[in-house]
């Protein structure tokens, strides 16, 4: 039969393509002194103003600088296109623009590079997911208005003075305001962004220390060196190629087989054996990101008084520490309070905030929970969405330290959410009526932002609507503050209403971990866990 | 005949509308995408109410699937949040999924057929015994397993293969991807083929064509195997649309940017173009897949005529 | 002739009495079919009680049969063999290996592997018969009736299963079953059918296009057989050896499909116990804990191992070539 004969030749001619391939090796590119790493699809066009989640913030800090960049290693705001910024009421900034700047494409870089980007993020008609960055600014009501079309064009708030300088005012004091200014929203853009849009959008032009060489959406981007990059942080190897991956742990096997040098996002079930397989190729250190199960405060079920010892001893009730050694060998750390070990003293972070209520007593826990009455409804459900970051396992390890606290093995169960999407619908749509995952990934390493956008009344991302009025006049006391320890100390006091009232269970603070191959050195991670690319040497 | 097909071809245009209107309308019900755009943060009103507007989410859904049908008929499939044309997205996932349809198919077909007359002709031997073993195996070890831990010992212990496909995706790159995905299909085949030759080689025409003092090599290729085919080919037609959208898995393992990489990306994020506009060319491939299969009956067994 | 007035001695064991072509062809026209002997007693039997016969007496479909009717047993009163809590898990042990009177060792939550092994029979065994008898019956009927009458029958019922072909299982997961938050077996065995019945119909519907064809059916048609009995006596014997085999390993492959349904959230919930949560859950740490995925997928490589003897067994005595 003339069939077999044929399926006999594909089986031939597959074979000799297997052994073809195998003597061949992999058919991987990158020229000497370009790092091969590890991306994800950004979920978003990469307009600065537009995107708001890692993959496509770690292309935007290769080829932004802002006026503000935040320390690789400490993570304290510096000055970089700036070159002062001043205020004598916390209210009215002015900004002072270095010399020297220009764009890739040449373009020399402004106060009004600045404030048209600025205004293009905040107009509504544009659509910029960030666009609530600039809400700070006077006039973002007009240009932005809750509903209805704007009635203005530009922010009223930003004035250009000359070349270099321009003007900021406020619509409250925010003393720490300049130091959110390293967050890639507050980038320049040149006059081809706003001539060519579609054009800029394929190939983005910017002026940091890479340019992009190609973008092929969905699978990688190349990037290579700008040689006449003007920062002082000069990229020091010839150029990073970003390959997308949809698993990582398709990615770290890649890195094992020599075909990829850096994976920023080791998967849990690789972490026993990274040790064994990389070695001291292995970066695991704290991140701006933390976990919390956020308790629906809009439920009464949940708020009446006498419900913060319920609360409370459903913290006391989670084994922080064995989830963070069997679950996350480590790649997570016990929480103590509502912030991150990220921010460091001067942003911040104080240890232990969060008192007794944070640490595992399952005794205690008991008899907390007994005497504010009693779980609601005598069972909890925990939920997440499950799509993203293998949430069930650690949600599993919850609920079981849970029961095993109270001795009753139905007390919690978890409620598995197939999509993001569908999760954030519900949370937004106050319809959680048990508590459910909250993640936090600092935009700026400032206190204030782990706290003023969850915990406020009515904060954008207050998603349990918990509110008290003395948080709120603290945060609004530490952000009139005219210096960064005085407004720190009263954010730290804010976080003290967190640990009596328990709005949320704060659970581990996520760390940032990296494995790379023996072709690389000086890798690291800045605290947003994203790797410092330009200070990677390859060779 | 030729009118057979064409009356098959126009029943394209009902099962078109049908499914775009069903997957429609079931992205409809997994509610508003527009929120999780704005990953931990809050989406803001005013922006999240542009977007949809932007999206004709705001419309009721009747209209949103005229206008989106109306776009279609121009050629334009919509576009996905990132930007991309779903056009574009699906010129470059499709080739690469039929590659490695192709590949699975190839493998299940020659492997299951093989080992299924094997063990079809040997019942209860050795033979016999081990394929059912593998059946069990490979029916209980989900892909996801298989799948890893092939990847492991050919791409990183042995170093045989690079264990990611690269975004060409050339076809010896799609070899051991392809063969996990045909892993459970090649249990069907190798089983239905077995069951199949097992009944046939009882049935008189063989015993004729034994007497006949035909070779046995004859015997097999042209009298058994032939009308053992059917219900593996009716297998396969049903098996090549399950492989080309269900390969989510073995995609995401071997990193392959096909079909139901973005079909799964466009399901969780909840992107009605893109899920829609996959699922309508898979639909059309199950209708053609089926079409060979049935023209294909006509070709085993004379006897099966069409009008 | 399908009505076998044969006595029933003439049981063939699975390979004994078939006719092998590996073997020669001097031996095969030896061994042949067996020659007809004795004499009928009383009134025909029918083809199925034929085989019912036949069934009892095949030591296949008895091993088969017993390994069944033990996981129904365990599924029912697991706590019969094991009698811990599969909810009571310790963190600390860890995907440590086996201890004793922990013979399996504890999965990634701590909890004791073999209790949860036993435990998880319930839910996948359910799942498991529940939706192949559910899918064979509602494919079987319906492409049996597309197969057999064919024309605009045929192009209704085929189209209809083409479009359920269509759904892509993990947004057909999301839309019909995330609604769902009792974590009940039912809507997944449910989700399972309105799935799985497709295919099954393709199957019967060659199956039964192939039969129709042949002599004995034209034949019963001329001599006047109404629809039904065609279909029943005639038809249904004959096409039924592909559905049996597509199902048998169905079975296990719904009994997986729960598990991918548990690992996008949609599937059984804790506190529901089943394997395929076990097994996708073991998967990841394949590399870590072995152990994790070998008992839960091994309970589940014997149950599919019992239905694909049994499946075998039946077709077989439904076969009157083999008498």
């Amino acid at each position: 039969m003339r069939g077999v004969a044929r399926a006999r030749w594909v089986v031939c001619a597959l074979s000799v393509a297997l052994v073809a391939s195998g003597c061949g090796g992999g058919g991987s590119s990158g020229g000497s002194g370009v790092v091969r790493a590890s991306w994800g699809d950004p979920q978003n066009q990469l307009e600065p103003a537009n995107t708001n989640e890692v993959q496509g913030g770690k292309v935007l800090d290769m080829i932004f600088r802002g006026l503000k960049r935040y320390d690789p290693r400490s993570g304290a705001a510096e000055n970089m296109l700036a070159d002062k910024i001043e205020t004598s009421d916390q209210q009215n900034f002015t900004v002072t623009v270095k010399d020297g700047w220009t764009f890739s494409n040449g373009e020399k870089i402004t106060s009004k590079s600045f404030v048209d980007a600025w205004n293009y993020a905040a107009l509504v008609d544009n659509k910029q997911k960030n666009a609530s960055f600039f809400a700070y600014v006077d006039g973002y009501d007009k240009v932005h208005p809750t509903s209805g079309t704007a009635t203005a064009k530009t922010l009223s708030g930003l004035s250009v003075k000359d070349d270099r300088t321009f003007t900021v005012k406020l619509r409250t004091k925010f003393s720490t305001w300049p130091d959110t200014l390293g967050y890639v929203a507050y980038a320049p853009l040149p006059a081809a962004f706003f001539e060519n849009h579609a054009a800029w959008l394929k190939k983005p032009v910017g002026n940091g220390p890479y340019l992009v060489d190609s973008y092929d959406k969905g699978s990688s981007m190349k990037l290579s060196k700008w040689d006449a990059y003007p920062g002082p942080d000069k990229a020091q190897n010839s150029g990073v190629e970003l390959r997308v991956y949809t698993d990582n742990n398709t990615a770290y096997t890649d890195l094992q087989a020599g075909n990829l040098d850096l994976v920023d996002d080791i998967p849990s079930a690789q972490l026993k054996n990274v040790k064994n397989d990389l070695g001291d190729r292995y970066i695991n250190q704290p991140a701006g990101i933390i976990q919390t199960l956020a308790f629906p405060m809009y439920d009464p079920a949940w708020s009446k008084s006498g419900l913060e010892k319920v609360r409370r001893g459903l913290s006391m009730a989670i084994n922080r520490d064995q989830i963070t050694d069997q679950i996350y060998r480590k790649t997570r750390t016990p929480a103590t309070d509502w912030t991150s070990p990220a921010l460091g003293d001067k942003g911040g972070y104080k240890a232990g905030l969060c008192g007794d209520a944070c640490k595992y007593d399952a005794t205690a826990a008991k008899k907390l929970i007994q005497d504010g009455g009693g779980l609601p409804g005598g069972r909890i459900t925990l939920t997440s969405n499950v799509d993203t970051g293998s949430h069930r396992v650690w949600m599993d390890a919850v609920c079981n330290s849970i029961n095993n606290a109270l001795g009753n093995d139905r007390a919690c169960t978890v409620n598995p959410i197939g999509t993001f999407a569908d999760f954030r619908a519900q949370t937004t749509e106050q319809r959680m009526t048990n508590p459910f995952r909250s993640g936090w990934q600092m935009d700026y390493p400032l206190i204030q932002n782990f706290l003023q956008p969850l915990y406020y009344t009515d904060a954008s991302s207050n998603y349990g609507k918990f509110s008290d009025p003395k948080f709120d006049n603290l945060v609004d006391e530490a952000n009139a503050e005219s210096s960064a320890d005085k407004a720190n100390a009263k954010f730290q006091d804010a976080e003290k209403i967190l640990a009596e009232q328990m709005p949320a269970i704060p659970l581990w603070y996520q760390n940032g971990s990296a494995g790379y191959s023996e072709r690389l050195s000086d890798v690291t991670l800045n605290p947003f866990s994203v790797p410092v690319y330009e200070q990677i040497k390859v060779g | 005949m030729g009118r057979y097909v064409i009356r098959r071809l126009l029943q394209m245009i009902p099962v078109f509308i049908g499914s775009t209107f069903l997957i429609f309308f079931m992205v409809y019900t997994l509610g508003d995408p527009v929120a999780a755009l704005f990953g931990d943060k809050a989406p803001d009103p005013a922006t999240a109410a542009r977007i949809r507007q932007e999206l004709y989410l705001d419309e009721p859904l009747w209209k949103q699937y005229l206008h989106y049908m109306g776009q279609i008929l121009t050629g334009d499939f919509g576009t996905a949040f990132n930007g991309q044309k779903v056009t574009e997205l699906m010129s470059n996932a499709f080739p690469v999924t039929l590659r490695l349809t192709l590949v699975a198919i190839v493998f299940e077909i020659v492997v299951g057929i093989v080992l299924g007359v094997l063990s079809g002709l040997r019942r209860g031997r050795s033979v016999d015994t081990s394929v059912l073993l593998l059946t069990l195996v490979v029916v209980s070890i989900p892909t996801f397993v298989s799948g890893y831990v092939l990847q492991f010992l050919f791409g990183v212990k042995w170093g045989l293969v690079p264990p990611a496909v690269s975004p060409e995706a050339p076809v010896d790159e799609l070899i051991l991807p392809g063969v996990v995905l045909g892993l459970t299909s090649l249990a069907y085949v190798t089983r239905l083929t077995r069951t199949s030759i097992a009944e046939n080689s009882r049935a008189d025409y063989i015993r004729t064509a034994v007497a006949k003092g035909l070779p046995r090599r004859r015997i097999i290729t042209r009298h058994l195997l032939r009308n053992s085919l059917i219900p593996v080919v009716t297998f396969i037609g049903t098996d090549v649309g399950a492989l080309m959208g269900g390969a989510i898995v073995t995609e995401r393992i071997f990193n392959i940017h096909g079909v139901g990489y973005q079909l799964f990306q466009g399901i969780l994020r909840q992107n009605s173009p893109t899920v829609v506009g996959f699922v309508t060319i898979l639909v059309i491939v199950f209708l053609l897949a089926n079409l060979l299969v049935d023209l294909l009956y006509a070709v085993l067994d004379p006897r099966i005529r069409y009008a | 002739m399908p009505e076998s007035l044969e006595p029933q001695d003439a049981i063939t064991p699975a390979g004994g009495g078939a006719m092998s072509l590996a073997t020669s062809e001097a031996e095969t026209l030896e061994k042949g079919p067996p020659p007809s002997g004795g004499v009928p007693t009383g009134r025909p039997r029918s083809l199925w009680s034929d085989a019912w016969q036949d069934l009892r007496r095949n030591p296949v479909f008895v091993v088969s049969a017993l390994i069944i009717v033990f996981l129904v047993l365990i599924a029912i009163w697991p706590e019969m063999i094991a009698s811990g809590n599969p909810l009571q898990c310790d963190l600390a042990k860890a995907q440590d290996g086996s201890a004793p009177g922990h013979p399996f060792g504890y999965d990634a939550q701590g909890c004791d592997v073999y209790t949860r092994t036993v435990h998880g029979a319930r839910a996948s065994i359910t799942v498991g018969i529940c939706a192949t008898a559910g899918a064979t019956l509602l494919g079987s009927v319906l492409g049996g009736l597309a197969g057999f009458f064919g024309g605009w029958w045929d192009a209704l019922l085929s189209r209809l299963a083409d479009i359920f072909f269509g759904i892509p299982i993990i947004l057909g997961g999301l839309v019909f079953l995330s609604v769902v938050t009792s974590g009940s077996v039912w809507p997944v065995v449910g989700f399972i059918v309105l799935l799985g019945w497709p295919q099954i119909s393709r199957i019967a519907r060659g199956a039964v296009v192939t039969a129709r064809q042949n002599d004995y059916v034209q034949a019963a048609r001329a001599l006047g057989a109404g629809n039904g009995r065609m279909l029943l006596r005639h038809i249904a014997p004959n096409a039924v050896a592909p559905v049996i085999v597509v199902a048998t390993i169905a079975l296990g492959t719904y009994i997986a499909l729960e598990a991918t349904l548990s690992f996008i959230g949609v599937g059984l919930k804790p506190p529901t116990v089943s394997w395929g949560i076990d097994i996708s859950n073991a998967s990841v740490q394949i590399r870590n804990a072995p152990h994790m995925l070998l008992w839960p997928a091994g309970a589940l490589s014997i149950t599919v191992l019992a239905f694909i003897m049994l499946g075998d067994a039946v077709r077989d005595a439904l076969d009157p070539k083999l008498r």
